[in-house]
C-alpha cells in the first residue's frame, strides 16, 4: 500500500518522514510527475510504503509543488494520507485538511509539535476532533519520535478497514452551503463516472478550477447552471467565489478550534524567536550578520573543514594512485594502458571525489540553516534587493554559493520554491567568479598588472556580477516573463535542527551527485586523457604539440584572432579548462614548457597587457567546467537546455572579450 | 486604509481582499479573508517586505502586495 504524507511547509513533514522510513529512502518515479518524491518503506511494516510529497497550503493548480500534489493524489490515488499538522498553528493547517477530507481517500490526521503544545500550557481534545473532523486524530511530536508507531498503526487500520473521512458538512446552512449542494447534485454523473468525488469536484468547479472543468467535461448547458449557482452564491454572500469558499472554510475551522482547542498562551519557542529576530532581522543588525554567516560558512567550507578532507582524500587518492602506478611499472605494462589508468582513471575518479568534501560541508551548514528558520528570514531580508532582478531574497544563498563553486550552488537552488526561480538562478550562477578561476587570474595579474592585482581581481568579480544582473533583467523580460509565485511567506519560529536530518540530507546529496556526476565527469575526463596522448594515427605522443588536444587548439585558435589571443596554445589551455578551471594554468606551462616561476615572462610573449584583460574577461565568463555542467543537465533535466547555456555562455564571453578588446585598440 | 500603511505595532481588521490570480488565492489560503484580525510585527531592514501576525503565526508578504488588502485599524488599546 501507498500512503502520501502532506502538509503545510515547516510543519515538521520531513521529520516525520525521515522517522517513518530511516534511511530506507529512495526517489520515486511516477508517471506524468516531473519533480521527483521521495518514497520510504515505513519501518516494521510490511509493503506499506510512504509518499513525502511538497509542503504546501492549498489544493490549488497554481505553484508546481501545489500541482504535483495534486495530481499524485487524483491520478496516483494513494490508499491512504496522512495529513501532518503543526498543532501549534493549527487553524492555517487545518485549512489543507479540509481539502484533503473532500477527497474522500482514508486519512489519519497526526497532530505534530503536541509537545510544545503542551509545555506551553495549551490541550487539544483529540477525541472530540476526531468525531468533529470525521478522521482518526493521534498527536505525535515527530523529532521526539513519540506517537509515530500509533499513528502508522491507525494509519494502516484505516487503509485496511477503508475508513473513509465522513462526509461533513463544513458549510453550515446559507448560501455557501446551498451552492456546494447544488453543483455537487449537478456534476454528480460526471464524478462519478471519472471516479472522483463529487463535493471534492464541486468545490474545485466553484473556485473556478480550469482543468477541473476540463476533466469532467461539462456540457455547456451544466456550464451555464453551474455558473448560475455561483452567481448567486456571490450575491447572497456578498464576497466572490474564492474568498467565499475560503471563508467557509475558516469559519468551520474557528469552529472547531474553539470548542476543542485550549489555546497555548505565547509559547517559550515564540518568545525566543521573537528575541532572535530582534537581532537576525532587526533594522541595523541583521544584513551585517547575514553577511558575517556567509563569509563564515564560506571560509569553514573553503578554507577549513573543506580543506582539510579534500588534502585528507586526495592524500587517500595519492596513495593508492602511488601504489598502482608502482605495481604497473613492476609488471611491465604498456605505456598507453599505464597512462589511462593512472592519467585517464585515476586522474578522472579523483576529480569527481575532489567535489565531495565541499558539497558535504556546504549542505551541512544549508540544511542547518534551512531547519532553524534562518533561511526563511535570509529572504526576509534580501527580498528587495532581489525583487529587482525578477527573484526573490532566497536565490542570493545559491549566487554566494557560486564564488566558492558552481557546483553546490547549483545543487543548492533545491531550497528555492519555485521552479521559475530555481532556472533563472541556475542560469546566473555561472556568472560567479569561482574559486577554481583564481589561479588563472593570479598568473596573469602577476605577468601584466603587477601594481594593480587586487583592483583588477576585484573588477573581474564585478563583471561578472553586473553580468548576471544584465542576464536577469533579460531573462525577466523575455524568456522568465509572466508573474513569479506570490512572496506570501511564512517566518516559522527558529527551531533545533534535527541531526538526523542533517545526516540524511548530507548522505542523500553526497549519493545523488556521485551517482548522477560519476559518468559525464569521468567521461570527460577520459576523453581529454585521450585526446593529450595521442596524435592523429593513435600513435602515443612525445611532443605535447602534435596530440591530437593541440590539433584541437590549432582549429579552434583562428576563432579567437578577433578577441586578441590567436594561439593555439592559448586554445588548447581553454578546452583542458573545461575539465576543471586550474588546468588552464597548468596546460600553459606544460604548452610553454615552463614551470610556475618562469610562467608570466613567457606569457608575456603571447599576450600584450589588452589581449590579457580580454583572455581574464573570457575565461571569467565562458562554459562552466564540465563538474557543473554536469550538475546543470540534471537540475535542469534537459540536455538541450545545458547545452545551450553552455553555448550561451561561450558566445557571452568572446562578444565581451571582442568589444573590450576592439575598443581598448582604439583607444590605445 | 490598506495593510501596507498600517502602522508597526498596530492591529486592524481585514474588510476585504482585492489584488488578483494566485496572489489573492495565496492571500485567501493563508488565512487574510474578510473579517480577520492582523497585527503588523516590523518592517524588512529595507523597508520591505513587512511582517505581520495573523491566526497565530508570522507571515510576510511585501507592500506592493499589502496594498491589495484593506483594514480598518482597531483603535490603539494601550
Amino acid at each position: 500500500m501507498i500512503l502520501a504524507l502532506i502538509g503545510n511547509q515547516n510543519c515538521g513533514k520531513t521529520t516525520l518522514f525521515n522517522s517513518l522510513t530511516g534511511a530506507n529512502q529512495h526517489v520515486g518515479n511516477f508517471p506524468g510527475v516531473t519533480v521527483e518524491q521521495k518514497i520510504g518503506e515505513i519501518r516494521g511494516v510490511k509493503n506499506c510504503s510512504v509518499a513525502d510529497l511538497p509542503g504546501i497550503y492549498s489544493l490549488r493548480p497554481y505553484t508546481g509543488e501545489e500541482i504535483v500534489t495534486r495530481d499524485f493524489l487524483l491520478d496516483q490515488k494513494p490508499d491512504g494520507i496522512i495529513n501532518i499538522v503543526d498543532a501549534t498553528n493549527i487553524e492555517r493547517n487545518l485549512y489543507l485538511t479540509l481539502q484533503l477530507l473532500e477527497l474522500r481517500i482514508p486519512t489519519v490526521l497526526a497532530l505534530n509539535m503536541m509537545d510544545e503544545v503542551r509545555a506551553n500550557g495549551g490541550t487539544i481534545d483529540v477525541q472530540a476532533m476526531s468525531e468533529k473532523l470525521g478522521v482518526p486524530v493521534v498527536p505525535i511530536s515527530a523529532v521526539k519520535n513519540e506517537g509515530v508507531s500509533e499513528l502508522v498503526q491507525k494509519a494502516v487500520a484505516a487503509v485496511k478497514e477503508n475508513i473513509r473521512p465522513a462526509v461533513l458538512d463544513f458549510c453550515t446552512d446559507g448560501p455557501v452551503h446551498r451552492c456546494i449542494h447544488a453543483v455537487s447534485h449537478l456534476i454528480e454523473d460526471h464524478a462519478h463516472a471519472l471516479n472522483a468525488p463529487p463535493r471534492f469536484c464541486a468545490t474545485k468547479l466553484i473556485e473556478g478550477d480550469q482543468p477541473m472543468t476540463e476533466k469532467l467535461g461539462l456540457s455547456q448547458n451544466e456550464k451555464e447552471l453551474l455558473e448560475h449557482s455561483v452567481l448567486e452564491m456571490e450575491k447572497d454572500a456578498g464576497l466572490d467565489r474564492n474568498a467565499a469558499l475560503a471563508d467557509m472554510r475558516y469559519s468551520f475551522i474557528e469552529k472547531i478550534v474553539a470548542q476543542t482547542v485550549i489555546k497555548c498562551h505565547e509559547s517559550k519557542e515564540r518568545r525566543r524567536s521573537v528575541n532572535l529576530d530582534r537581532i537576525l532581522t532587526g533594522k541595523y543588525t541583521a544584513i551585517p550578520i547575514f553577511f558575517a554567516a556567509m563569509l563564515l560558512i564560506f571560509w569553514l567550507t573553503f578554507n577549513v573543514i573543506g580543506n582539510a578532507l579534500s588534502s585528507l582524500l586526495s592524500l587517500g587518492i595519492d596513495a593508492l594512485t602511488g601504489l598502482v602506478d608502482q605495481a604497473l611499472t613492476a609488471y611491465g605494462i604498456n605505456p598507453v594502458i599505464h597512462s589511462l589508468v593512472i592519467d585517464g582513471i585515476f586522474a578522472g575518479v579523483g576529480s569527481v571525489l575532489s567535489f565531495l568534501p565541499i558539497i558535504v560541508t556546504l549542505f551541512f551548514f544549508l540544511s542547518i540553516l534551512e531547519d532553524t528558520g534562518y533561511m526563511a528570514r535570509i529572504a526576509f531580508i534580501m527580498d528587495k534587493l532581489l525583487r529587482h532582478i525578477g527573484l526573490s531574497g532566497r536565490s542570493i544563498v545559491p549566487m554566494l554559493i557560486g564564488f566558492g563553486c558552481s557546483v553546490p550552488a547549483i545543487l543548492a537552488t533545491r531550497t528555492l520554491a519555485s521552479d521559475r526561480d530555481r532556472k533563472m538562478t541556475i542560469l546566473l550562477t555561472p556568472f560567479m567568479s569561482c574559486s577554481a578561476k583564481i589561479p588563472i587570474y593570479a598568473v596573469f595579474c602577476a605577468a601584466f598588472f603587477p601594481k594593480y592585482q587586487a583592483l583588477v581581481m576585484i573588477s573581474l568579480y564585478i563583471a561578472g556580477i553586473l553580468l548576471a544582473i544584465l542576464i536577469a533583467l533579460l531573462l525577466k523580460n523575455t524568456a522568465f516573463r509572466g508573474s513569479p509565485i506570490p512572496f506570501v511567506m511564512e517566518l516559522p519560529n527558529y527551531r533545533m535542527p534535527s541531526p538526523r536530518n542533517v545526516l540524511l540530507l548530507l548522505w542523500d546529496k553526497a549519493r545523488d551527485f556521485l551517482r548522477r556526476a560519476f559518468t559525464v565527469i569521468f567521461v570527460a575526463t577520459i576523453i581529454i586523457w585521450f585526446l593529450q596522448t595521442f596524435d592523429i594515427r593513435f600513435n602515443p605522443v612525445t611532443d605535447n604539440s602534435r596530440s591530437l588536444l593541440a590539433l584541437l587548439g590549432q582549429g579552434l585558435a583562428p576563432l579567437f584572432r578577433p578577441v586578441g589571443f590567436n594561439d593555439w596554445r592559448v586554445a588548447t589551455a581553454l578546452v583542458s579548462g573545461f575539465t576543471a578551471k586550474e588546468a588552464v594554468v597548468s596546460t600553459l606551462g606544460v604548452l610553454l614548457n615552463t614551470n610556475t616561476a618562469s610562467l608570466a615572462t613567457a606569457l608575456s610573449g603571447l599576450f600584450t597587457p589588452l589581449s590579457a584583460v580580454s583572455f581574464l574577461l573570457f575565461t571569467l565568463l565562458y562554459t562552466p567546467c564540465v563538474a557543473a555542467v554536469a550538475t546543470i543537465k540534471n537540475e535542469l533535466k534537459s540536455a538541450g537546455g545545458t547545452f545551450g547555456l553552455v553555448l550561451m555562455q561561450c558566445a557571452i564571453a568572446w562578444i565581451i572579450a571582442f568589444l573590450v578588446y576592439r575598443v581598448g585598440l582604439m583607444l590605445i | 486604509m490598506t495593510l501596507s500603511q498600517l502602522p508597526v505595532g498596530q492591529s486592524g481588521i481585514i474588510r476585504a481582499v482585492n489584488g488578483q490570480g494566485a496572489l489573492r488565492l495565496r492571500f485567501l489560503d493563508m488565512g487574510l479573508i474578510p473579517k480577520t484580525k492582523v497585527t503588523v510585527q516590523k518592517k524588512a531592514p529595507l523597508g520591505d517586505p513587512m511582517e505581520i501576525q495573523v491566526r497565530g503565526y508570522q507571515l510576510t508578504l511585501r507592500l506592493s502586495d499589502a496594498d491589495h488588502i484593506s483594514v480598518e485599524q482597531e483603535a490603539a488599546s494601550q
